[in-house]
């Protein structure tokens, strides 16, 4: 037994900010004060708050301490672990009140959230089987193989109303159903971990926190459909989430929990990995079956669907991580205590990576019905810099922008989708009056022009020229006639693309000309950028009133675009002006501005 | 994307050539193998050019131009060889509405390439790439396997000094 538990973060964020020297120099310190049978130091996945990082929670207490630096290390041990003083300087501001230092999980950022798919990350060490059997690991595997018939559990699925947490939302407990209903003499299931959305990591961080439960949840799934085998495909760009995956795939085989004859009854199972390659249409269903067959990943019609034929064109079952996340605790409690969680037609909980302009960047997961306006300004502390709340972006290219009108709308998948926008995978990017929208959807179209795969012209030309008039946009040559074309364009491509990715590409312009018109007008009409970003629209300007006429600006611009006599006002050519900022940087009055 | 064709010669030794064999051996009757193959090729290369390509065609009975559609489709393949230091400058959604967009500017500038290129003296190379996952630092770049997190445009050229 130990009197005290130190957790130190090894989830990405905290590992990218310096927590494996901060673990080295933990277990150096505990050992020169001779407490190392006393204090046990477990190295856990994602705490989710990755912008105070690295993180350090000391049991009993919760004590919260952020931005640790392996100098303060001493200091922790020698004063918290041995006299039983907390470090005040070192922990999370948040966590200190007039009564003393309260425990994490009551600060804003953790009280209104409720685990489910992130319950053991952060509290347990991924890389060890043990703790995740500690926390009722395996208990539902074990369960549905000796108490539930394979119907019985895809009822419980179906009653608990468990929706893909992957970007559709379609109904789990169906999907499963289908999947069950093809007869074959081999049938798979797979496991969707190439979360490709940029600026979501919640799937990434379940399987470097906790890599156990999607590997159980998998053979809870082949039990139910009548399936042997499972493969996980997972993108190469996760080092740390496939080596914990591994590890954890070969302690189940080992305990007999992944093999044959598991829990010792005649169902046998187990998994493999596949890495993803780097291509985002390989999120989209069939296109990831396509790849994990060795080829190039590339969508196919539906039907067949791939619950009638799949990978090696058997009956395949396939969900994301997140999905799979919250099966063994819909087995262990009920499909009555999931679908109590959140709105009539969206149950339970999602996760969601908060980022961009707000203060809490990191990883949340909020039951179902919360409303923006919870999420940003409560959980995520609101937006830095006194800056206003513009926009919020969800479901990533797929996704649209959600406006501050819509701040008190309750987010379920439904919801999502009548504004305009999507659950996807989970990203919520926040942006601030500094943002411009139309260079957001232009960002976004970029990133689908990349990732498209080209099968099919709806998406491969269609998303080009979508680019290229945003583009003509933001560079002062569009004109009223473009925004309709834009619009019209984008309504083709949704109605023709062959797959998701190509149906949804145009969401981020549509959201954006539905909801922030006027700056598309700006740039077409008053050739204006009203966040000041779209560089070809930008002017440089001296205020005569304060410039003093120290020629700093004139002698250092490259293009010889500023002219004026010494000690009085000077002036910008703007036909010379080549926006490089110069000027800016260098006056020291102030005097220069961007309009 | 255009046909991207390596520009450095050629010059995998047989020890390299050996291993690959090996490789293939182990995995020419698992089903789907051609892609764990040739992910397993580029570690052992650094890159996938058209001589390895070839290698993998002859043994494996497969036509060369699908190793080709498979290797140009993914990004993570490259036909290029890559810099002693691998500079990825994140453009995923949250670093790019912090600024990352300038920071490529920055390094494009310094390092006088291109996104995709690698300087003449081989010493690094350019890479943006999308969302690694640690959006809680944004905006982030990777030299290698270090981390540079909620960096400025004025940071880069002091990190750049320390792989000079």
């Amino acid at each position: 037994m130990y009197r005290s538990h130190v957790l130190v973060c090894g989830g990405t964020g905290c590992t990218s900010s310096g927590s494996p020297k901060i673990l080295e120099t933990l277990n150096k310190e505990i050992a020169k004060a001779g407490i190392k049978n006393e204090v046990s130091v477990v190295q856990t996945g994602c705490h989710g708050l990755c912008d105070m990082g690295p993180i350090i929670v000391v049991y009993p207490g919760a004590t919260f301490y952020s931005m640790v630096k392996p100098e303060d290390i001493s200091e922790i041990v020698n004063e918290h672990l041995v006299n039983g003083r907390v470090v005040s300087r070192l922990v999370y501001d948040a966590t200190i009140t007039e009564e003393g230092i309260k425990s994490i999980n009551e600060t804003d950022f953790y009280k209104k959230q409720y685990r489910i798919a992130l319950r053991n990350c952060g509290v347990i060490n991924p890389e060890s089987i043990d703790e995740y059997i500690g926390t009722n690991g395996y208990e539902a595997l074990g369960r549905a193989l000796t108490q539930y018939t394979p119907d019985q559990v895809i009822q419980m699925i179906i009653d608990s109303g468990l929706r893909g947490r992957g970007g559709g939302g379609f109904s789990t407990g169906i999907k499963w159903k289908l999947a069950k209903g093809n007869d074959a003499d081999q049938k798979y299931v797979c496991c969707n971990a190439d979360e490709g959305d940029p600026g979501a990591f919640m799937d990434r961080s379940v399987l470097e926190g906790d890599p156990h439960v999607v590997l159980e949840a998998m053979a809870i799934a082949g039990y139910a459909i009548g399936a042997s085998q499972g493969y996980i495909y997972i993108r190469a760009e996760y080092p740390v989430a496939v080596e914990r995956l591994n590890k954890a795939i070969s302690q189940a085989r080992e305990y007999g929990l992944l093999g044959n004859n598991i829990f010792g009854t005649d169902f046998s199972f187990d998994i493999e990995l596949r890495l993803g390659a780097g291509a985002f249409v390989c999120g989209e269903e069939t296109a990831l079956l396509t790849s994990i067959e060795g080829n190039r990943g590339e969508p196919r019609p539906r039907p067949p669907f791939p619950a009638q034929k799949g990978l090696f064109q058997k009956p395949t079952l396939l969900n994301n991580v997140e999905t799979y996340a919250n099966i063994p605790p819909i087995i262990l409690n009920g499909p009555e205590w999931f679908s109590s969680m959140g709105t009539e037609k969206s149950k339970g909980t999602k996760v969601f990576a908060l980022g961009g302009k707000i203060r809490n960047t990191g990883l949340v997961e909020i039951p179902m019905g919360t409303t923006l306006r919870e999420v940003v300004e409560d959980i995520g502390g609101g937006i830095p810099n006194n800056k206003k709340f513009k926009a919020a972006q969800t479901g990533g290219p797929s996704g649209g922008c959600i406006p501050a009108s819509k701040y008190d709308i309750p987010i379920d998948y439904d919801n999502l989708v009548n504004i305009g926008s999507m659950m996807g995978s989970g990203g919520l990017i926040v942006m601030d009056e500094d943002n411009c929208m139309v260079d957001i959807a232009k960002f976004f179209l970029e990133f689908t022009v990349d990732e498209s795969c080209g099968k099919c012209t709806p998406c491969r030309v269609g998303t080009k020229r979508l680019y290229e008039m945003l583009d003509k946009i933001t560079k002062g040559n569009g004109t009223m006639e473009d925004l309709d074309k834009l619009e019209d364009l984008c309504k083709y491509i949704k109605e023709n693309a062959l797959c998701g990715l190509g149906q949804s590409a145009p969401n981020p312009v549509l959201s954006t000309l539905r909801y922030f018109k006027d700056e598309y007008i700006a740039h077409v009409v008053d050739k204006k950028c009203p966040a000041a970003v779209c560089k070809a629209l930008l002017s440089y300007v001296i205020d005569p009133s304060i410039c003093r006429g120290c020629t700093l600006c004139s002698r250092s611009c490259p293009n010889n675009a500023i002219s004026g006599k010494v000690k009085e006002a000077h002036v910008i050519d703007q036909d010379k002006c080549i926006k490089c900022g110069i000027c800016k940087e260098k006056c020291r009055f102030g005097a220069i501005s961007i309009r | 994307m255009g046909v991207k064709q390596s520009t450095v010669p050629f010059a995998g030794t047989n020890e390299q050539y050996e291993k690959l064999l090996k490789v293939i051996a182990d995995h020419k009757d698992e089903k789907g193998a051609l892609m764990p193959i040739m992910q397993k090729a580029q570690e052992i290369y650094g890159y996938l050019p058209i001589e390895v390509q070839s290698i993998i065609s002859n043994e494996l009975n497969v036509p060369l131009e699908k190793i080709y559609g498979i290797a140009t489709f993914y990004s993570q393949f490259s036909l290029n060889p890559k810099g002693k230091y691998v500079i990825s400058i994140c453009l995923g959604t949250a670093c790019y509405v912090k600024g990352a967009g300038d920071i490529l500017l920055k390094l494009k500038e310094l390092l006088n390439i291109s996104d995709g290129e690698c300087t003449p003296d081989g010493k690094f190379s350019l890479d943006s790439c999308r969302c690694i996952g640690a959006c809680g630092l944004a905006p982030v770049m990777m030299i290698n396997d270090d981390v540079y997190g909620k960096i400025t445009p004025d940071d880069i050229e002091g990190i750049l000094a320390k792989y000079k």
